[in-house]
């Protein structure tokens, strides 16, 4: 794993011998649940496309992390603030989005798993190698005023970063549920989502559907990759990471289920957060998969899941 | 002129030819029900005319023009709705808007909220429950809430492939009975039915599909009284 990747999780250190003072507790909560944001728009994203096309999006976390160098370069380049250009990197993401579903996963919607993997694999082989070759190793992260600034909130701090960061995730959130369940085009998403069959019969125009959902799938990802430039320093292999991690939260909500991706999300974040903390911060990955052994024993269909897959 | 009209259509799955040569019309206004035992090919027929088949041979030509070789959401454009078998409704979605997505084409979605009042009409019991999801309704109302989507697509023809299976003889009754409304009131209806002694009550004409051919046609009244129908369908 990155080496940069370890830092951000929390800024305090953890004292020593110190096992469970309250108030870093609650620090750790604070600053995951601030960061979880991210994560829940990340594996919406996923699943979405999932639920649709009943595909694995295994290139999500690349899609991601061009998003973040999109963000980048959009700051180092043109001066544009992330917190503006997230809305860019999703419009970008959005055309990435439907111009991959169209030309490349639509061949393969009806093809068995294990096409579908190798194909989504080559996705994410290229679009990580062109990262490297365009943007090179090193770790990058993109500087905005506002992770300067703190706040206190009695012994507890806030990183404004990441407050801006979920408010801005969660407000998307919210606008793709509105699209998702008042909009014709959502509606029939679910639709597709539900009955691909029954959607066909009452003659929907599935390919299309399915291409607008890869592409706001896409530009949910591309939105998140955007807002976490700023908190996460990132490189050409961070992708498979995330990719992880949001299969790891879709697998925790239930797949396929909006609100399980975004409570997933939350959660995982602060799972990870609380182990950094008192575990040690190579150790969150440890405890997301943890998390995920677990909801998986206790409920096998995930927490918002219908059936087990 | 017909409606509907299939002219030496087959259809396969493979190399597996489950409808040979069927040629059949539908006129405008008349309720033409297909009558046929398990794996005759009925299915298969209703699902070349909505486009989700491609037809082997043959043409099928709805209003004058050829269909064969079109999707499904341009068949829907033209006018054909398709109840299907199994009623393949979006069971977390209420029923509200499981009839509302029936209104695909831009006439039906300009006219839905009308077309909505005449559906809970038909069905006053969709009315009552529709803040439900329809994966919770029973059997007889998923049918009519299937019904009730294909209706609001605004079809010049319904087909609906066997609306009766799974009920109780009093649901199929009510649901019989709205079909001859729905009918009544100006739309082609294609039928079809394992339920051969309904099916040919409800009917104007009939077709008697075999393995895949039509072995038998004619008005209700002569395919009633005819002696094979009686033994191989009606247990008489
Ligand atoms: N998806 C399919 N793949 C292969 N064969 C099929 C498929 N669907 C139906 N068949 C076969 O085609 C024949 C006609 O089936 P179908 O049209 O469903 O009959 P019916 O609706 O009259 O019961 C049957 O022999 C059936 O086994
Ligand atoms: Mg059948």
């Amino acid at each position: 794993m990155a080496e940069g990747l370890r830092a951000e999780q929390v800024r305090l250190p953890a004292p020593q011998g110190l096992i469970l003072d309250p108030v870093l507790v609650v620090q750790a909560v604070v600053s995951g649940l601030l960061f979880g944001g991210v994560y829940s728009l990340m594996a919406i994203g996923l699943t979405l496309i999932f639920g649709v096309m009943r595909v694995v999006n295994f290139a999500h976390g690349d899609l991601m992390v061009w998003a973040m160098y999109l963000a980048w370069l959009g700051a180092t380049r043109f001066g544009v603030d992330p917190y503006v250009g997230f809305v860019g990197a999703a419009a970008i993401l959005f055309v990435a989005g439907f111009a991959i579903q169209r030309q490349l996963v639509d061949r393969i919607v009806d093809a068995p798993h294990e096409m579908q993997i190798l194909l989504m694999l080559g996705v994410a082989l290229v679009l990580e190698n062109t990262a490297l070759v365009a943007f090179g190793p090193e770790p990058q992260r993109v500087r905005t005023p506002l992770t300067q600034a703190a706040l206190w909130l009695g012994p507890v701090f806030v990183d404004v970063g990441r407050l801006v960061t979920f408010a801005v995730a969660i407000a998307l959130t919210l606008a793709l549920s509105l699209f998702l369940y008042r909009s014709d085009i959502g509606r029939q998403m679910r639709a597709v989502a539900d009955n691909g069959y029954g959607a066909q019969v009452i003659g929907t125009d599935v390919r299309r559907i399915s291409a607008l959902a890869f592409a706001v799938g896409a530009a949910c990802v591309g939105a998140a990759g955007a807002l976490v430039a700023p908190l996460l320093p990132f490189q050409p292999p961070t992708g498979l990471q995330l990719s992880v991690t949001s299969f790891n939260i879709v697998i925790i909500g239930g797949m396929g289920s909006l609100l399980g991706a975004f409570m997933g999300g939350l959660l995982v974040s602060v799972a990870e957060s609380l182990g950094a903390v008192f575990l040690n911060p190579s150790m969150k990955e440890l405890v997301s998969f943890a998390l995920l052994v677990v909801i998986l024993l206790v409920r096998p269909a995930g927490l918002f899941g219908r059936r087990a897959i | 002129m017909a409606l509907l009209r299939l002219d030496d259509v087959e259809v396969a799955y493979g190399d597996m030819v489950a409808v040979r040569g069927v040629s059949m019309t539908v006129g405008t206004g008349e309720l033409v029900a297909i009558i046929g035992s398990n794996g005759a090919g009925k299915t298969t027929t209703l699902r070349a005319i909505s486009g989700l088949l491609r037809p082997r041979r043959g043409r099928i030509e709805f209003d004058g023009a050829r269909i064969d070789g079109l999707t499904s959401s341009d068949v829907v454009g033209r006018g054909i709705a398709h109840v299907p078998e199994g009623r393949q409704l979006f069971p977390t979605m209420s029923v509200l808007e499981n009839l509302e997505l029936g209104a695909r084409t831009p006439a039906a979605r300009a006219a839905r909220d009308g077309t909505l009042k005449s559906v809970f009409d038909l069905f006053p019991r969709l009315g009552e429950r529709r803040r439900q999801l329809a994966g919770s309704l029973s059997g007889g109302e998923q049918q009519m809430c299937a019904i009730g989507r294909a209706l609001m697509a605004l079809p010049r023809l319904l087909m609906l492939d066997e609306p009766s299976l799974g009920l109780a003889p009093v649901m199929v009754g009510a649901i019989f009975d709205n079909l001859a409304r729905v009918n009544r009131d100006g739309t082609t209806v294609l039928l079809v039915e394992q339920n051969v002694l309904r099916a040919l009550r409800l009917c104007h004409r009939a077709y008697v599909l075999e393995n895949g051919t039509i072995a038998l046609e004619g008005p209700r009244d002569r395919l009633l009284a005819d002696e094979g129908i009686k033994r191989a369908y009606l247990g008489r």
